[in-house]
């Protein structure tokens, strides 16, 4: 064909795991995937970790993206981060956002989260490092 | 296909229930791979089982919460369910919120079920070019039912009677005048009305109006769209319209008619593929293509109209294509 294919979109999943109920930034970031051309499955509030993996593996996305402001995010990212591992779905990668202090951030990057952004991180800076480290395909 | 044709791997993984190997089967699917034509050419023969149901309507009607309502009810019968939700893709970035999910609850661990949502990728009529290839896959994994769920964009969500062989329309009280209500479209394909949001006032009378409309054009001895009432805040009515669905397959078997709708079906999906075809080698000839370029030209300048522009480029394309 003479005219270049074009790229399927990115699919990629953002939920919040846990209690908390602020789901702002989730959806600002979910708009701004949006806005740079990916399917973005908004599954929102209250994800348990298994729900999330079920349904990062059936919509077979290529990134995850976890937003966490209640505090928890030592004990639900690696849950999630395990369980993508039994189901041999770690080929998904992880990402997070949230209220998330330096060393815990810098211990759930060594437990194989991809990228963590805080309060001030920038939309641009989040959309360019989600299409960096989103899964290619074969 | 020859009984001594090899099944591909990926089909058998289909037909053994392999959730991720479906979900990736999916998106070759959407993305219009071609690699994935054997696999879906032997798994055609494994379907035809599931009834595939579209629920369609407006924009906030409450398509997805009645879908979660529906989901329970046929899991308690015992039913394999699986949905597709479909969501607008957005018309500059390409891109798309896909939200059908954050209404459906789910057991964790829960096999029976599949939901899947897609974004409608340029594609009119409030499903996705691949909505239909999508469903029948859900079929051959072993799904009783399959649940798609339209756009919502309105008056104008009727591709759904393409697929379905029960369309399910979903309204609220107090959506508009009567006059709404004769307009073509959205309300020619409905085999079940479905008046949702019940709970609140408005209903019974949304619902008597609609009895007589569809009274009004009823041929004798023809189908007639049942209605029902439904809410998901206190349950009532959803056992109700899954009678009133099953009582439209019943019918179609019954009067013989869903031979002929399948057929009809049949033939719209051959059509259709052999225009994706044409139109996918049509695009890489016509663009940069110097003749085209001059018919342009001239039709911007105005010494030569559009349709004499496309009557000259299809005679130069039966040579080529």
């Amino acid at each position: 064909m003479a005219r270049e294919k074009k790229e399927p979109p990115l699919r990629v999943f953002i939920a919040k795991p846990g209690l908390d109920g602020h789901d702002r930034g989730a959806k600002v970031v979910a708009r701004a995937l949006r806005d740079a051309g990916m399917e973005v499955i908004y599954a929102g509030l209250r994800q348990t970790p298994e729900s999330i993996v079920e349904g990062a593996i059936e919509e077979d996305v290529d990134l995850i993206g976890l937003s966490i402001l209640s505090g928890a995010h030592m004990v639900l990212v690696p849950r999630v981060i395990a369980l993508l591992k039994t189901k041999k779905a770690n080929d998904i990668p992880v990402f997070a956002g949230g209220i998330i202090p330096d060393e815990d951030a810098r211990r759930l990057r060594k437990a194989g989260v991809k990228a963590i952004f805080g309060p001030g991180a920038s939309l641009e800076e989040i959309v360019k490092t989600a299409r960096s480290i989103a899964r290619h395909r074969a | 296909m020859s009984p001594r044709e090899a099944v591909p791997a990926e089909a058998q993984r289909i037909l053994h229930r392999d959730r991720r190997a479906l979900a990736r089967l999916i998106t070759q699917v959407e993305n219009r791979d071609p690699s994935v034509e054997p696999v879906l050419k032997a798994l055609y023969a494994h379907t035809g089982r599931a009834r595939i149901i579209g629920v369609t309507g407006p924009l906030g009607v409450g398509k997805s919460s009645l879908i979660n309502s529906v989901l329970a009810r046929l899991r308690a019968r015992g039913q394999r369910v699986g949905i597709i939700g479909i969501d607008p893709s957005s018309p500059f970035s390409g891109g798309s919120v896909l939200g059908d999910r954050i209404r459906i609850d789910r057991t964790a661990g829960e096999e029976g079920v599949f939901f899947r949502s897609m974004a409608s990728r340029g594609y009119a009529g409030g499903i996705a070019a691949a909505t239909r290839e999508v469903a029948r896959l859900l079929d051959a994994f072993g799904m009783d039912t399959v649940l798609v769920e339209t756009v919502g964009s309105g008056q104008v969500d009727v591709e759904i009677r393409r697929i379905a062989s029960t369309s399910i329309v979903v309204l609220v009280p107090h959506l508009g005048d009567e006059v709404q209500s004769l307009k073509a479209g959205l309300f020619e394909i409905a085999d079940v009305f479905c008046i949702n949001k019940a709970d609140l006032p408005g209903a019974e009378g949304a619902a008597r109006y609609l009895s007589e409309l569809v009274m009004m054009g009823a041929a004798p001895g023809s189908y007639t769209p049942l209605v029902v009432q439904t809410s998901t805040v206190d349950g009532r009515g959803v056992d109700d319209l899954l009678d009133a669905v099953d009582a439209h397959e019943q019918y179609l078997t019954t009067s013989r008619t869903r031979e002929e709708a399948e057929r009809r079906r049949a033939t719209e999906e051959i059509l259709d593929l052999v225009r994706e075809q044409v139109s996918r080698r049509l695009e890489p000839l016509l663009e940069g293509d110097p003749e085209v370029q001059s018919l342009v030209e001239r039709v911007v300048a105005r010494s030569l109209d559009p349709r004499s522009a496309a009557r000259k480029v299809y005679q130069e394309l039966r040579h080529r294509l």
